[in-house]
């Protein structure tokens, strides 16, 4: 007999199916029973009164550096991360070490996150092999070994001619082609945006161009090809202003911003603090504003924390040669409801919208929504509840968190992934 | 005046990471100290008991014969037992750390290191983590206040006020820690600093600086009365900044030529090493206008000022902790 | 506040000091006045002008800046940050006999630095040490050679000298 699970007086947040208020929900087995009022016995009832009650978030960026990096997170500790940030569904990245080229990769990673049992995890594959932007990587095979998309992720692929190749050829595959859009010729070298911040402070400067060429070029092969394109964390507003335009031409371009670039400036970066160093780079106050906006006209289709750990041994180096990245995967939801809700860009249908079944469609799966026969992967929010990020509490392995003691609101309580109660946060 | 500013002064700092974050008052009352160490150099008698004990580490990732010396030396004049580390830095991230390497000097009982570090910031990163007192001996791009104090001190010295002055700084300044040290120091204390060097060699947002900009040394050559020539970094050339050291000569080399029509009195500065006819002509450098000798024998006094105040800003701490 | 000395017993005391120390210096040796900054240079001048007149010959005066040489510098005591400042003595001090011109003497330290600075300079044919008021508790082994005036005042109380050039009056004051 499949345990029946009565989520009581929630508000009901179904952003696919324009749902929104106050009402029963009932969990048997694997799936949403009903959502209404109830009237069956119950092997548990939730008592959800002034909570959120939406379809399990999706994360389309994370790294859990397995395999080559496990001392830094390995899937269990970062699928546990996910599920305690709310996750039920993250897509992880393929730059791990060796990169995710093949199948069996695919394959490794899948069979550890079931072992995991935390949250579910899809797979994008690299597109070239060893992620050296020169030869096309077997996607066909990881397509078949169910990877859901492809990219180099953490560079992009600087080849124009290698670019127009993949994206032709997962025309065959229906898979979408992701790319970290950065020129390499204009930002190699730089560990920071260039400006003003990065004269004052004597570190050499990624040009916001070096993404924006990049991602220009991109859709123009798009132009071409017409297939799925998903620009991964955009952070200029010229990046915005390209996405618009693509948009507007009716082409299959999709993007997703992360809560750093849309909280916080290269202003950051003044005490050489290394948790601020993050690629693409923290930009600009006009950057963030843009970034917002485009929130704001539905032009960004996903908010991906790029959940980044590192060692605290290397980010206590030089900023130089400290490693990119930001661990974010536990406060996410705090960071986006400061960013977006508080200042009024978006209201909780909005940005649980962001969170679920758009970037579900991004990478072209049924999820992220919570109607009757859905898979139950539930995420219940208390809105309201403030509480200090502490990043020593992490599950996460890592603590290269530039939020650590910042005053966040909104909390993720209880997190259900295809029925079971993965995370609670009263456990 | 200066004497009453003094005596109301106190310095509190440990560490001399930068010039950016120091006021006026501060950047004076360094200069003012550093005049009482001028005579010591040059008596029979070239030391004074002020650091007797202390142990002063030369923490050197980069290559740097002058710095390190006058560092050592000024050391040595004050008495301190000095340590020479030096240390080719890496840019991966695997092997001993610069802080496992501070942090294991400082085991063995040190009191001040001097950093010099490819890596901006580094000498901030360095602070955050030990109890010795840290002197920023150039980072990266960032900062060489050392070197900046030498050069106001000089100028102090040549013409009694920077008030009103104004200076070009002609080069690289993009990849320059002593331009921007430079820059944060004489604005400070009332100068106007113009920059002067080819577009490419101008750091991102130049403009918001406190200072001009100019493409053409000649257009500014005639108002200028100091101009701070920095050395020609040959290790850029190929990177595309400047096409050839021929042609960064023709338009940004300090000449003879170019001397006749600037102001006579014309104050000639350069960071050192010279590249003789290069960015500076022989007879520039060593001719009337030139107190590049001067800077380098005020650099001994200015690091003497420095290793002495900030022994001094530990002392107040401690005391203040006590 | 007490007044030890007024302007009158400083004068006096002044050219009383400048007889003793004239009497003191064999005739045909070089001598010198060396003040210990800040309060002794204001004395050594003095003491320079009254024995250049009392001697016939111009003696040279400087100051000694004896900051570098303290045994406080890295445990600072009290409100006060020792400054750097320079030494200004524009002649050899080799060979000549150098009247060492201090305000008060104390625990005695101020001297025992100036002595090291001193010699670090050259080396003199004698060092003589002229303070206007030697107020006890030597904490070194140093006495004055000539002292304007001698009284015995506890640790606990401050004897400040004020001499018109910086303070617009002539006064010695126990606190």
């Amino acid at each position: 007999m499949a345990e029946k699970i009565l989520i009581r007086n929630g508000r009901l947040i179904d952003p696919a199916n324009k749902v929104d208020r106050k009402t029963d929900l009932l969990i048997v087995g694997e799936k949403v029973a009903k959502v209404g009022a109830v009237d069956v016995e119950c092997d548990r009832v939730i008592d959800a009164r002034g909570r959120i009650v939406a379809p399990g978030l999706i994360d389309l960026h994370v790294h859990f550096r397995e395999p080559g990096d496990e001392e830094e997170e390995t899937i269990a500790s970062g699928s546990a991360a996910a599920v305690a940030g709310g996750f039920t569904s993250v897509v992880c990245m393929p730059n791990t070490n060796p990169p995710i080229d093949e199948a069996t990769g695919v394959e490794f990673i899948h069979r550890m996150g079931r072992q995991a049992r935390k949250t579910f995890i899809y797979v994008m594959g690299a597109i070239t092999k060893n992620r050296q932007g020169v030869e096309l990587a077997e996607m066909g095979l990881m397509a078949e070994a169910g990877a859901i998309g492809f990219t180099d992720d953490g560079a992009g692929v600087q080849n124009a001619a290698v670019m127009l190749c993949a994206l032709k050829y997962a025309a065959m595959l229906d898979c979408v082609v992701a790319q970290h859009a950065q020129d390499d010729s204009l930002g190699r070298s730089g560990v920071m945006n260039s400006g003003y911040n990065s004269t004052v402070l004597g570190l050499p400067g990624i040009d916001p161009l070096a993404e924006e060429m990049m991602l220009w070029r991109d859709v123009q092969l798009v132009k071409k090809t017409h297939v799925r394109y998903h620009a991964q964390h955009i952070s200029t507003a010229g990046s915005v202003k390209i996405i618009r335009e693509a948009k507007e031409m009716g082409l299959p371009v999709t993007c997703e911003a992360t809560p750093h670039h849309l909280l916080l400036t290269d202003d950051a970066i003044a005490e050489y603090d290394t948790n601020y160093k993050v690629n693409p780079p923290l930009r600009t106050q006009a950057d963030t504003q843009a970034l917002r906006q485009a929130v704001k006209e539905g032009l960004v289709d996903a908010l991906a924390t790029d959940h980044a750990p590192h060692l605290q041994s290397e980010k206590e180096l030089e900023f130089l040669a400290a490693p990119f990245g930001i661990a974010s995967l536990e406060c996410a939801l705090g960071l986006y409801v400061e960013a977006l809700i508080a200042p009024g860009v978006l209201d909780w249908p909005g940005l649980l919208a962001l969170m679920t079944y758009r970037p579900a469609a991004v990478i072209g799966v049924k999820k992220g929504t919570l109607a009757e026969g859905d898979r139950a992967d539930i995420t219940i929010i208390d809105p309201d509840a403030e509480y200090v990020i502490d990043a020593d509490k992490f599950v996460s392995k890592s603590r290269n968190c530039p939020y650590h003691g910042r005053r966040v609101k909104g909390r993720v309580e209880k997190t259900f992934v295809a029925g079971e109660l993965r995370f609670s946060a009263d456990r | 005046m200066r004497k009453q500013n003094q005596e109301k002064f106190r310095w509190n700092r440990k560490h001399l990471l930068g010039l950016k974050d120091l006021s006026r008052q501060e950047i004076e009352f360094i200069l003012d100290t550093a005049g009482g160490f001028e005579q010591i150099s040059t008596r029979s008698i070239k030391k004074a008991p002020t650091l007797r004990g202390k142990v002063v580490v030369n923490l050197f990732f980069e290559d740097s014969t002058r710095t390190r010396n006058s560092f050592t030396l000024a050391a040595n004049r004050l008495s301190a037992d000095v340590v020479e580390f030096t240390k080719k830095s890496s840019s991966v991230s695997k092997g001993e750390t610069l802080i496992d390497t501070a942090r294991n000097l400082e085991a063995m009982g040190i009191d001040i290191v001097v950093i010099r570090h490819n890596a901006g910031g580094a000498a901030k990163l360095l602070s955050r983590h030990i109890d010795a007192c840290v002197i920023n001996a150039g980072d990266g791009f960032d900062e060489h206040p050392t070197q900046a104090l030498l050069d106001v001190y000089t100028i102090r010295q040549a013409r009694q006020t920077l008030e009103g002055l104004k200076i070009g700084i002609v080069g690289d300044i993009a990849h320059s820690r002593v331009a921007r040290s430079n820059i944060w120091a004489m604005t400070k204390l009332g100068a106007e600093v113009i920059l002067v060097g080819p577009p490419t060699l101008m750091p991102a947002q130049v403009s918001r600086l406190p200072v001009r900009v100019s493409y053409s040394l000649d257009a500014v050559l005639e108002e200028l009365d100091v101009i701070n020539m920095l050395r020609i970094q040959f290790e850029r050339l190929g990177s595309n900044p400047f096409p050839s050291v021929r042609e960064y000569s023709h338009f940004f080399g300090l000449t003879v030529d170019r001397m006749k029509r600037a102001k006579c009195d014309l104050t000639v500065m350069h960071p050192g090493p010279i590249n003789r006819g290069l960015e500076i002509e022989s007879q520039v450098a060593d001719g009337p206008n030139s107190v590049i000798l001067r800077q380098v024998a005020n650099g001994l006094a200015v690091r003497m000022a420095v290793l002495f105040l900030v022994n001094q800003g530990a002392a107040e701490q401690a005391k203040k902790k006590a | 506040m007490k007044v030890v000395m007024d302007e009158k017993q400083i004068a006096t005391s002044l050219v009383d000091l400048t007889g003793r120390i004239a009497a003191a210096v064999p005739d045909g040796t070089d001598i010198a006045v060396i003040g210990i900054r800040s309060r002794g240079e204001i004395l050594a001048q003095r003491l320079a002008r009254s024995l250049s007149a009392r001697l016939g010959v111009t003696v040279p005066c400087g100051t000694l800046d004896i900051t570098l040489y303290r045994d406080d510098i890295n445990e600072p005591r009290g409100n006060t940050q020792p400054t750097v400042r320079s030494t200004e003595i524009g002649f050899d001090i080799n060979e000549k006999i150098i009247i060492l011109a201090d305000d008060v003497l104390y625990t005695g330290r101020s001297a025992r630095a100036a002595l090291d600075a001193l010699i670090d300079l050259g080396r003199p044919k004698a060092i003589r040490l002229a303070v206007l008021v030697d107020r006890g508790y030597h904490e070194l082994p140093i006495q004055a050679d000539f002292a304007g005036c001698t009284v015995d005042i506890p640790g606990e109380q401050t004897v400040e000298v004020r001499l018109t050039e910086t303070d617009g009056i002539d006064q010695v004051i126990v606190e």
